[in-house]
């Protein structure tokens, strides 16, 4: 198929369409107004359904609705909007109901900026809302890439029964690139056995509550422990670039991670050896893609939109505490790929000298 | 004349206090479905607290919602679910407090949904805290010496705020009587009606009794609810469109 050129918010919107997701819930917020734009008039094409909610936390309660009903099931936000989410994203979570969740990255804590940001981190990957949950988190790095996991997310959300988020930013939604949209199917949505919808005659009864009440306390623990071990074991994934000789290892992922690539070039240009490990799902961490760090490694360099480094602890967790890990935070600005190679530079200084 | 148990009905002990109204409204509902021949299509979403205690007595399919929220969750499942009949099942916490942004919104996209708010006046399942529709006066576990207008402001009146919304029907029942029980019964029935026609949004509250809150008995909340909480709250049909399909 030809590459059409589009921006990132509207390419992830047509391809969730295209994966077959016929219902849609949001608010607006820059920078992913978009995608509720898109929707507006593109949901109709598809004989879905577009609700512009009174609030984010409508927005999410409506997609409780529509997803438990066995729908693709879309609601995006950004920042201050994301955190309305958390408590639909708990009780999805909770119930066992698959729908994804787009937050579109921008700066700062309460009502922040709309600059591209990565501050978001902590919430989503240590489950935002309360209770005792986690999601699979997509980072796409383009527009592409918001196109394929767009498409591929509700695969993953139905697999497990569970919400996926995706986590872009201002940098991409806003950014137009070339992209090859992927073919468009249908969902059918009664066809999980599970879905809410009335009862006919013989039919067992469906009640869609917290998958706890179903099971008991006993039972409970271990189903849960079961869908997270395998949602770590099947869902890492990440892109190395040039790891194999790196004396320093950057890391970072969504738009951070394409400035990244063009450091490991430049470094290497004046003979610094940097490598690049690229988390494509934030959780599960790719803790795999570090696991075959060789002995030439050095450090590891996080490079974020945020103030705090919040990556870091999962560097840190991931490598077993075994290497020196620092990191590079931008706020309010894409990094920078030569301050990358100069905080790389003087990262690997620092560490021989202490040898 | 015989009484029979609706269909929908489970013979089982029900987890509501003596006294309470939500059995006899989860009747009326059962009754009003089987009377219009769709016992086979109802899809209901639930909120937490005193009105859950219907998941155990229904046979019908149900959604549990968050707190609050089992109207906009409603509104969602009947976008997807179209040929089903969707009823959300709320109190008046849920309806008027936490979720009043999405019941007057859920009114205003006229949603083709039966909102069904059981209104007792008080926040029953925590332990009988006042609620929005708590009337003056009234001596809660959160409003010791009474209800104060000026301090928690006049009671909210779903009547008074939706009357002139473009909705399919809006409308007061209540369970003090038989008589006004069967009246609730055919509020709730038109109401189910007007969501097969494809009116609109349709929002039947019924007044009801909650002894154990009150601090009374079953029949003196009864007499209570008669002489302090109807005249207050009046019962009756407010909108009733026979309007356009959406």
């Amino acid at each position: 198929m030809a590459k059409v050129l589009m921006k990132g918010n509207e390419a992830l919107a047509e391809s969730a369409m295209r994966a077959g997701c016929r219902f849609f819930s949001g608010y607006p917020i820059t920078p992913q107004s978009e995608i509720l734009e898109y929707m507006s008039w593109r949901m109709p094409e598809y004989n879905g359904e577009c609700i512009q909610t009174e609030s984010e936390v409508a927005g999410i309660n409506m997609l409780f609705g529509a997803a438990a009903a066995g729908a693709r099931a879309l609601t995006t936000s950004s920042g201050p909007g994301f955190s309305l989410k958390q408590e639909g994203i708990s009780y999805l979570a909770a119930d066992d109901i698959p729908a994804v969740i787009v937050d579109v990255m921008r700066i700062g804590s309460g009502l922040g900026d709309v600059f591209q940001g990565q501050g978001d981190y902590w919430q989503l990957t240590r489950g935002g809302g309360h209770g005792d949950y986690r999601t699979v988190v997509f980072a796409p790095a383009g527009v592409q890439e918001n196109a394929d996991i767009a498409y591929a997310a509700f695969d993953v959300a139905e697999k497990y029964r569970h919400p996926v988020i995706i986590a872009s930013d201002a940098a991409i939604g806003q950014m137009a690139e070339a992209v090859e949209l992927p073919e468009r199917k249908e969902h059918d949505i009664g066809t999980g056995g599970w879905e809410l919808k009335s009862r006919k005659n013989g039919e067992e009864q469906r009640h869609i509550v917290n998958v706890y009440y179903h099971m008991g306390a006993d039972r409970y623990p271990t189903f849960l422990l079961d869908k997270y071990r395998r949602m770590t074991a099947e869902q890492q994934r990440w892109e190395c670039l040039r790891t194999a000789d790196a004396e320093i290892i950057l890391v970072a992922y969504g738009i951070s991670s394409r400035v990244c690539k063009q450091a490991v070039k430049d470094g290497r240009a004046e003979g610094l050896k940097l490598g690049l490990i690229r988390p494509i799902t934030l959780w599960p961490f790719p803790s795999r893609a570090f696991e075959k760090s060789g002995p030439q490694v050095k450090g590891f360099l996080s490079v974020e939109m945020n103030i705090l480094g919040q990556m870091t602890d999962d560097i840190i967790l991931a490598t077993g505490g075994r290497y020196p890990v620092k990191y590079y935070g931008e706020f309010a600005n894409v990094p920078d790929a030569g301050v990358c190679v100069e905080r790389a530079e003087a990262f690997l200084r620092e560490i021989r000298g202490k040898i | 004349m015989t009484l029979r148990k609706p269909c929908t009905i489970k013979d089982v002990h029900t987890g509501w206090c003596q006294g309470c109204g939500h059995g006899i409204v989860v009747r009326c509902i059962a009754e009003a479905a089987e009377q219009l021949g769709v016992s086979d299509r109802i899809v209901a979403v639930m909120d937490v607290a005193c009105g859950a205690f219907i998941e155990s007595t229904v046979t019908y399919n149900y959604l549990g919602a968050a707190h609050g929220r089992p109207i906009i969750a409603a509104a969602g499942v009947k976008r997807v679910l179209k040929d089903d009949v969707v009823i959300a099942h709320a109190g008046d916490g849920s309806a008027y407090a936490i979720g009043i942004e999405s019941t007057i919104h859920a009114a205003l996209r006229n949603e083709n949904i039966l909102a069904l708010v059981v209104n007792n006046c008080v926040f029953g399942m925590t332990g009988g805290q006042m609620s929005p529709t708590s009337i003056i006066g009234q001596r809660t576990t959160s409003s010791p010496s009474g209800r104060s207008a000026v301090r928690d402001g006049s009671p909210f009146d779903v009547v008074k705020t939706l009357r002139h919304f473009d909705i399919a029907y809006l409308s007061r029942g209540s369970v003090d009587s038989p008589q006004e029980v069967e009246r609730t019964q055919s509020m709730i029935k038109k109401a189910l009606q007007k969501q097969l026609d494809k009116e609109g949004f349709c929002l039947v509250e019924v007044l009801s009794p909650c002894p154990t809150n009150w601090g009374t008995t079953p029949l003196n909340s009864l007499k209570k609810l008669r002489e302090e909480i109807k005249p207050l709250f009046p019962v009756g049909e407010y909108i009733d469109k026979g309007g356009q399909p959406v």
